[in-house]
């Protein structure tokens, strides 16, 4: 089974993300793999170990995001392509899906595309859907468990209000949520095959499309206004009391 | 200007944020409540009693269960016939997927879980958080109709008015769908997190309590987790006087002490509750981001130099096993309950 994984590079977690001039800036903190997107690796993995199938790793960024791809090929991907072109600047998400159905058709012969549930930084969680809305491709979004068998997919999906289980026919597109899975840690020999690996760069031209047309455009950035709270430490004789002057002090705040 | 809110339900139990987005299209002009299902009579009555102008329900026992393609085309269908201005959802797992099918069938931008919405010159703009709530953005979209899901409870809820009603018009129902759906595991608490008005949580903290004996036979990781589960049944019970949702940090799901959709803050949920009361959790950044809407913060936590204290307004330092239990009884007498 053809497996795609699509992931994007983002600030690390732990990172201040400020607006400066602008722009988005997170300082010296690192750029890393999508934490959601790590799930959609290991999802992929999972599903290439069952299968025996192949994983290729595909991100929209910059050079810099090789370094994000490696990270998939270090976790067990096949193989991975970087699509990056000077014209793919201020992408929306409507955009960034007919990139990567553009290159998911160049790649050709794909079963299954995995994405994970959204992006740390823009967090809208539209692409996978709308990828799927232009493939054609039955849309399996938040996949909790996976089984593939005779060219169909079964997923538990989680839901607010618990899990629904959904059916359909390969080739399909997934997003997956945590309980996929751990994502599993680079191995030794996976660092070592990531780190000489040469990951193709894919241009607009190369996949035969014009850069899309922004519709969704950034105005402006704010910054939210810190939250300057003086905490109030509630003491008292014994835990009873303190809890009773503390449920005062909220029924007084009127927050109920 | 003419707006259409796609009401969003499980079994005919509407997410109440529906009801929100219902009220702020009635703020841009006249408000048309899009309901598709099955058996959504009630449903559409409700619509009519929080403001909906007009309904138009598809109801059709080929939409008794969601899948995306099937109401995106729906809706879709309807759009084009009718020519909105903007259509609006609440946002949940469903609408984040039909409303990004819907966009690019016609075309148009989506702006996502926004937390506010204005026009101007003929463009929407809207704001949403970005970065976990890290940074805010202002969006516009350059085409129409323009797209939008609303967080919860970002948006007044508009007054429920029974004298207010009308009649349901019947659309079609576009129901091809490339997914079926085969059934359901329905969970046992269905207070939202993201819909709740309070959310206590819990964090690696409630596994410690030392006064606890596990029973024999279990090796580390399984005591572990029964200290976590007696932790969060005190977390549990607090929330249930208070009529809130339970919620843990990452730490707390990572380690297997409860289901990751209870998860708030980063990789998890964003919330907006009135009152929030984080019980042994210590504040890490991504937390703090995921809890910022919080209007306000409690912490309970035996470490003074928490960061959770730095955007708490009331605090206690000390056992969460002791001062929670205590917490719970005070709120029963001050309630009534």
């Amino acid at each position: 089974m053809k497996i795609i994984a699509c992931i994007k590079q983002v600030p690390d977690s732990e990172a201040k993300v400020k607006a400066e001039n602008g722009q988005v800036s997170w300082g010296e903190s690192p750029l890393v793999i999508n934490p959601f997107d790590e799930y959609a690796v290991e999802g992929a993995l999972q599903q290439k170990e069952a299968t025996n199938g192949t994983v290729t790793a595909l991100c929209i960024g910059l050079e810099s995001a090789k370094e994000t791809l490696k990270h998939a090929l270090a976790m067990g991907a096949d193989d991975a392509v970087l699509i990056s072109d000077a014209a793919l600047n201020a992408l929306d998400t409507q955009g960034a899906a007919r990139v990567l159905a553009a290159s998911i058709n160049k790649i050709g012969g794909v079963d299954l595309v995995v994405f994970g549930r959204q992006s740390l930084d823009d967090g809208s969680g539209v692409t996978a859907a709308q990828t799927a809305r232009l493939l054609g491709w039955p849309m399996l979004g938040l996949a909790g468990q996976i089984k593939v068998q005779e060219g169909s997919a079964q997923v538990a999906r989680v839901i607010e209000e618990g899990r629904q289980i959904a059916h359909a026919n390969l080739p399909a597109v997934l997003s997956v949520v945590q309980s996929i899975g751990e994502p599993r840690y680079p191995s030794f020999m996976g660092i070592r095959k990531a780190s000489k690996a040469v990951i193709p760069i894919w241009s607009l031209k190369d996949l035969g499309i014009n850069a899309p047309a922004p519709i969704v455009t950034r105005t402006e950035l704010v910054t939210p206004p810190s939250r300057d709270v003086a905490c109030e430490i509630i003491t008292g004789d014994g835990p009873a009391q303190i809890a009773e002057t503390l449920a005062e002090k909220i029924l007084a705040e009127k927050v109920l | 200007m003419k707006t259409f809110v796609y009401i969003d339900h499980f079994k005919g139990q509407a997410q109440a944020a529906s009801w929100e987005a219902l009220g702020a299209a009635k703020s841009f002009g006249s408000a048309i409540a899009i309901i598709f299902g099955s058996g959504l009579d009630a449903l559409a009555k409700t619509a009519f009693e929080f403001g909906a102008d007009e309904v138009l329900l598809a109801d059709d026992s080929a939409l008794t269960d969601y899948r995306a393609e099937a109401f995106a085309s729906t809706l879709s269908a309807l759009a084009s016939s009718q020519s909105p201005d903007l259509i609006l959802f609440p946002t949940t797992t469903r609408t984040r997927e039909m409303a990004a099918m819907l966009a690019m069938d016609l075309n148009t931008g989506i702006l996502v879980d926004i937390t506010a919405l204005s026009i101007e010159g003929d463009q929407f703009v809207a704001t949403r958080p970005i970065y976990e709530g890290k940074l805010f953005e202002k969006i516009s979209c350059n085409t129409k109709p323009a797209i939008a899901t609303l967080r919860a409870r970002a948006f007044p809820r508009p007054a429920q008015d029974s004298s207010h009603g009308g009649t349901a018009t019947k659309v079609e129902a576009k129901a091809d769908s490339p997914t079926t759906v085969e059934s359901y595991e329905v969970a046992e608490s269905i207070v939202s997190l993201t819909d709740s008005s309070v959310v206590v949580s819990g964090g690696r903290g409630v596994s410690n309590n030392p006064s606890l004996t596990p029973p024999s036979g279990m090796d580390d990781k399984q005591a572990e987790i029964w200290r976590a589960h007696q932790g969060f049944k005190l977390v549990g019970d607090l929330a249930s006087v208070l009529g809130g949702a339970v919620g843990a940090s990452r730490a707390a799901v990572d380690a297997g002490y409860i289901p990751y959709s209870n998860q708030v803050g980063q990789t998890g949920k964003t919330v907006a509750p009135d009152l929030y009361i984080a019980c042994g959790i210590s504040g890490a950044i991504q937390h703090i981001a995921g809890i910022r809407s919080a209007k306000m913060v409690v912490a309970i936590n035996k470490d003074p130099d928490a960061p959770i204290f730095k955007v708490a307004r009331y605090g206690v330092v000390g056992d969460l096993f002791v001062i929670v239990p205590a917490l719970t009884e005070a709120f029963k007498k001050k309630l009534g309950k």
